[in-house]
């Protein structure tokens, strides 16, 4: 059961998602998409329509995909932006194979989205962008209009002037031509409530914030076309039926919906505030990692520096100068920046200080795919960095689990004086869910001791290298008594840290640099099994954004009988400790990966298992269908 | 309000200053032995900035050196104080971190001209644009030492280097006209064998807030021996160099008898008797940034002896000093002001975020 809280301060037609017509049919699960320009808002049609979703108690993914321009050619496919959103009243971990229902507000948005539609899928057409200009935009054949030619009898078109509409809807506004235009995109949305039967207060709410104060005309008109759009739906009634879909039943407390970049930023904040520690972020704006140095620049109260550096290499160094002083010293990128940064990292891992580096993982070598999703710098962050310079790598499984993951990789640098990297992915990054947030006191304590001051009468020199049990060394921060020293990215000898060229010494210091990473697995949870058994026939090992999918596809084939089991790796460098144990459990691990094969590589080289691997990029995630079809055929095959 | 760690950290180990040791050069001297070659400009530098620290009026205890790679980057080795001996061309970024976060600090860089003109001059130019409140002691011995005898960016074009045995065809950089150009509020110059001099202008960079930018030639005795003879040689000094004063004529040669003057914005080198007096020269002044400019493109004389003629003089001293403020202040401001204005730390808040829903 669901209560609203905090629904906003209007109460528009809340009423109206009672109603229900003899026409309303339930539905489990719902895939839509909306499609259009990358100037025709999709974007935020599609968050609003998530948060009223999310607020409404269903269970949801998203999955936001737009060009990197920002306003690649006008009406052109590669200019198509969009937004899918699967939500239902059971388990939702995946933004959906087929979409349901496609909006395109021209025709490259349908050109480009059509495969993604399933047979007798509803097509919402806004025709406005169907007209010849678009549609030889679209490179769609001179006389060739798809909504005219029967190439769409096997879905339900709906075809509806937009810009018509909204034109009229403002008819007795003083507002121009471009910012009428501008507002089609909520007679969409106002049209998409109505349709699965979602209420427009959240909306309306977000609209006043919006433009309330400065615009109050626009936040009106906008509204305006919303509601317009939800009647339109209501007095013409253009469809088949309207569709409800019932609350999830998610566990009981307090939801909110967050992005993955949200969830790590208030991850770095909370674990910032449990150690009592202030928080320096060095940044240099990178697709699809700068909202994180968006979110933490609003966050100065909570004692966090941002610095937006000059370059990735200022941004890291900066973040290792303020850890020497003494801070969480934090740099995010995404693939090309982490490139960049890997001489400054190898010298964090030399100073033995902590330092958290996240990398938004993006698709393709060099530049690559900037806003579409891959996991292939898993290789990059174990090993690509000169010389054995041996961190931790951690990796979240969903939006969500960035919070936690964040404040693990926190937590851990702190109490091991080691870089951490941390591996999230565009899809996870600008994908949302429902976070059943903690409370601050739920929250672990981090505890941090500075070196202390060494008067006169303390005859031993200081040892900045000296090490406890777990061959971490001691936090000794400018501006105490008796402790001055000096740390560099020459190989040091062991306690002093004088250079040293002795090769028994850099025997040893590889050693000691490898066993400390190693000791972390003893500070880390142990692996377990995310459905199914401890030991079996097949364990489908996962790791970061592909969580959805392979639980998805796991429960389908466990439900037909497999025995198939799921593990998803969070902790990648170390291992935890019993993962070789559980591995071997299994007669057959296959890994799935949006990748060309890495983690199952590290598998085979470290355990000599015979590791399968089901990989794919594309730039976006794996469909469930899809995978479920590749994991069958590796089940049929016989185990070797 | 949040008060972190370290907010605590510096109020309780805030140094008494009335009660400072009585330091002396040789207690900034760490036990390391020195690795320079024998003769190296180095060692003078090092003398005195070890001299120099003394007299800054700080506990050793809040004292940072970093540097980067280079001869001259294994400086930190050799001081008493805290230090980091970083990577190629990132100790102004690592600087600014650390002054940023830590305030509380005396922070300085040293660096070479490969070092911060070559692989490091974007952190270079952004450190001066920035105006982070820190020292950077710029060695300048227009080679690389220790890759073994390349040219640098500082080495005049022609050099004959390992790596141009036909001569370089870089034009070379103007070290102090590039930082002026990048808005440095603290420009001077100084050379490694004068070191009363080299320790005025090591203490006026401490006492500037801002960026100090000071370059010292510096002498690499292996690879590039006598670059900087002209004005360090005692009998060629007085022509080829001159001192800068604040409020003091442009005044040089052997008997103190020429001096640069001002023709609208063009300078001209005169013969002080008959026809020019000390009044009718350049008076320095730090604050002007133009004639800081005409000053720092004395540098564009050619480095040959020619005793007699009247050809600029190569300027020493502080060129340019001016007030901005600091990048650090701003930050730290910021974050005050938020602490102050922006409403309680509550986590709690901040997790729950705008809109919620309760399952139950």
């Amino acid at each position: 059961m669901v209560k609203k809280v905090n629904f906003g301060r209007t109460n528009f037609n809340t009423h109206l998602i009672q109603i229900m017509s003899t026409k309303d049919q339930i539905r489990e699960d719902v895939t839509i998409r909306f499609a259009g320009d990358s100037g025709d808002g999709m974007q935020l049609t599609g968050s609003l329509f998530t948060n009223t979703t999310a607020l409404l108690g269903n269970d949801l993914r998203t999955l936001p995909e737009f060009p990197a321009e920002i306003r690649a050619p006008q009406g052109t496919v590669p200019g198509v932006s969009s937004f899918q959103l699967q939500f239902g009243s059971r388990e939702i971990l995946t933004p959906g194979d087929e979409c349901d229902a496609l909006v395109v507000m021209n025709s490259a948005a349908l050109k480009a989205n059509l495969s993604l539609l399933k047979k007798g899928g509803t097509i919402i057409a806004n025709t406005a962008g169907f007209d010849k200009k678009n549609l030889s935009l679209a490179k769609y054949p001179d006389g060739v209009n798809p909504l005219e030619d029967g190439s769409l009898s096997e879905y339900e078109v709906i075809k509806i002037d937009v810009s018509k509409l909204v034109k009229e809807a403002l008819s007795d506004t003083d507002l121009g031509y471009k910012d009428i235009e501008r507002s089609k995109n909520m007679f969409v949305l106002g049209l998409l409530y109505w349709m699965y039967n979602r209420p427009l207060d959240s909306t309306i709410d977000f609209l006043q914030q919006k433009f309330g104060k400065k615009k109050p005309e626009i936040a009106a008109a906008n509204i305006n076309v919303l509601k317009a759009g939800f009647f339109y739906g209501e007095t013409v009634e253009l469809f088949n039926s309207r569709v409800t879909v019932k609350q999830a039943e998610l566990q009981p407390g307090e939801y909110r919906n967050i992005t993955g970049n949200e969830a790590l930023v208030l991850g770095l904040v909370a674990a910032a505030r449990k150690s009592n520690m202030p928080l320096f972020f060095g940044s240099y704006p990178i697709t699809p990692a700068s909202d994180v140095l968006h979110g933490l620049a609003a966050h100065k109260k909570f004692g966090i520096t941002t610095f937006q550096a000059e370059d990735e290499i200022a941004a890291v160094s900066s973040a290792i100068g303020a850890s020497f002083g003494g801070s969480i010293g934090v740099t995010s990128s995404s693939g090309p920046g982490i490139a960049l940064k890997g001489e400054a990292i190898g010298l964090a891992v030399m100073l033995e200080l902590p330092l958290i580096v996240l990398n938004v993982q993006r698709a393709g070598p060099s530049t690559g795919m900037p806003t579409k999703t891959e996991q292939a710098d898993l290789m990059q962050a174990v090993y690509g960095r000169n010389g054995e310079s041996p961190l931790v790598v951690l990796a979240p499984k969903s939006p969500a689990d960035c919070f936690e993951m964040a404040f693990e990789a926190v937590r851990i640098s702190l109490e091991h004086m080691i870089p951490v990297m941390f591996l999230s992915d565009g899809y996870i990054a600008n994908g949302s869910e429902p976070w059943k947030f903690p409370k601050s006191d739920d929250l672990a304590e981090i505890n941090v001791a500075f070196e202390g001051p060494r008067t006169d009468e303390d005859s031993a020199t200081f040892m900045p290298y000296s090490r406890d049990e777990r061959l971490v060394r001691k936090w000794a921060i400018p501006g105490t008594e008796g402790i001055e020293h000096r740390v560099g990215g020459l190989e040091k000898e062991d306690g002093t840290g004088n250079v040293s060229y002795d090769p028994d010494n850099h025997q040893k210091m590889t050693n000691i640099r490898r066993q400390k990473r190693d000791n972390v697995a003893f500070n880390i949870p142990e692996q377990t099994i995310d459905q199914g058994v401890t030991s079996g026939d097949t364990l489908v090992l996962g790791w970061g954004g592909t969580y959805g999918s392979i639980r998805t596809v796991v429960h389908q084939l466990r439900k037909e009988g497999h025995d198939v089991s799921h593990a998803h790796l969070r902790y990648i460098n170390p291992f935890p400790k019993n993962f070789e144990a559980l591995l071997k459990g299994f007669d057959r691990v296959i890994v799935p990966e949006i990748n060309d094969g890495q983690l199952v590589r590290l598998i085979r080289s470290e355990f000599n298992i015979p590791a399968i691997p089901i990989n794919k990029v594309k730039g976006r995630p794996f469909g469930v269908a899809e995978l479920k079809e590749a994991i069958e055929s590796k089940l049929a095959a016989e185990i070797l | 309000m949040v008060e972190t760690l370290i907010d605590n950290f510096i109020k309780e180990h805030e140094a008494d200053l009335n009660t400072l040791p009585k330091y002396s050069g040789k207690d900034f001297s760490s036990d390391q032995d020195v690795r320079w070659c024998p003769g190296c400009g180095d060692y003078t530098i090092l003398k005195q900035v070890q001299n120099a620290m003394p007299e800054l009026g700080l506990a050793k205890k809040d004292i940072v050196f970093i540097s980067g790679i280079g001869c001259s980057s294994r400086f930190p080795y050799y001081m008493d104080t805290f230090g980091m001996h970083s990577i190629h061309g990132r100790a102004p970024a690592i600087a600014t971190g650390l002054k940023v976060s830590r305030p509380d600090l005396s922070v300085w860089i040293i660096t070479g001209d490969g070092d911060s003109l070559s692989i490091g001059a974007n952190h270079f130019v952004q450190l001066l644009r920035r105006n982070v409140n820190v020292n950077l002691l710029l060695f300048n011995n227009q080679i690389y030492g220790l890759t073994k005898g390349q040219y640098s960016p500082a080495s005049p074009t022609g050099s004959v280097t390992k790596s141009t045995p036909y001569g370089s065809i870089d034009h070379p950089f103007n070290p102090l006209a590039l930082s002026l150009g990048a808005d440095g509020t603290f420009v001077a110059r100084a050379m490694d064998r004068d070191p009363k001099h080299l320790k005025e202008m090591i203490l006026r960079s401490h006492q500037h807030k801002g960026t100090s930018m000071l370059e010292i030639y510096q002498n690499c005795i292996v690879f590039n021996d006598a670059a900087f003879e002209l004005f360090t040689d005692k009998k060629s000094r007085p022509q080829e160099a001159i001192y800068l004063e604040h409020g003091q004529p442009l005044v040089f040669g052997k008997d103190k008898n020429k001096g640069v003057r001002l023709e609208g914005f063009t300078p001209e080198v005169v013969e002080l008797g008959d026809n020019f007096s000390k009044d009718d020269l350049w008076i320095h002044d730090e604050n002007d940034k133009v004639k800081a400019y005409i000053l720092s493109r004395f540098f564009d004389q050619p480095q040959t002896d020619g005793e007699g003629e009247l050809r600029f003089p190569r300027p020493f001293g502080v060129l340019y000093a001016d007030d901005r403020p600091t990048y650090d202040e701003g930050v730290n401001a910021q974050v005050e002001y938020a602490k102050v204005h922006h409403g309680d730390a509550d986590l709690d808040v901040l997790l729950r975020g705008k809109e919620t829903w309760v399952v139950k």
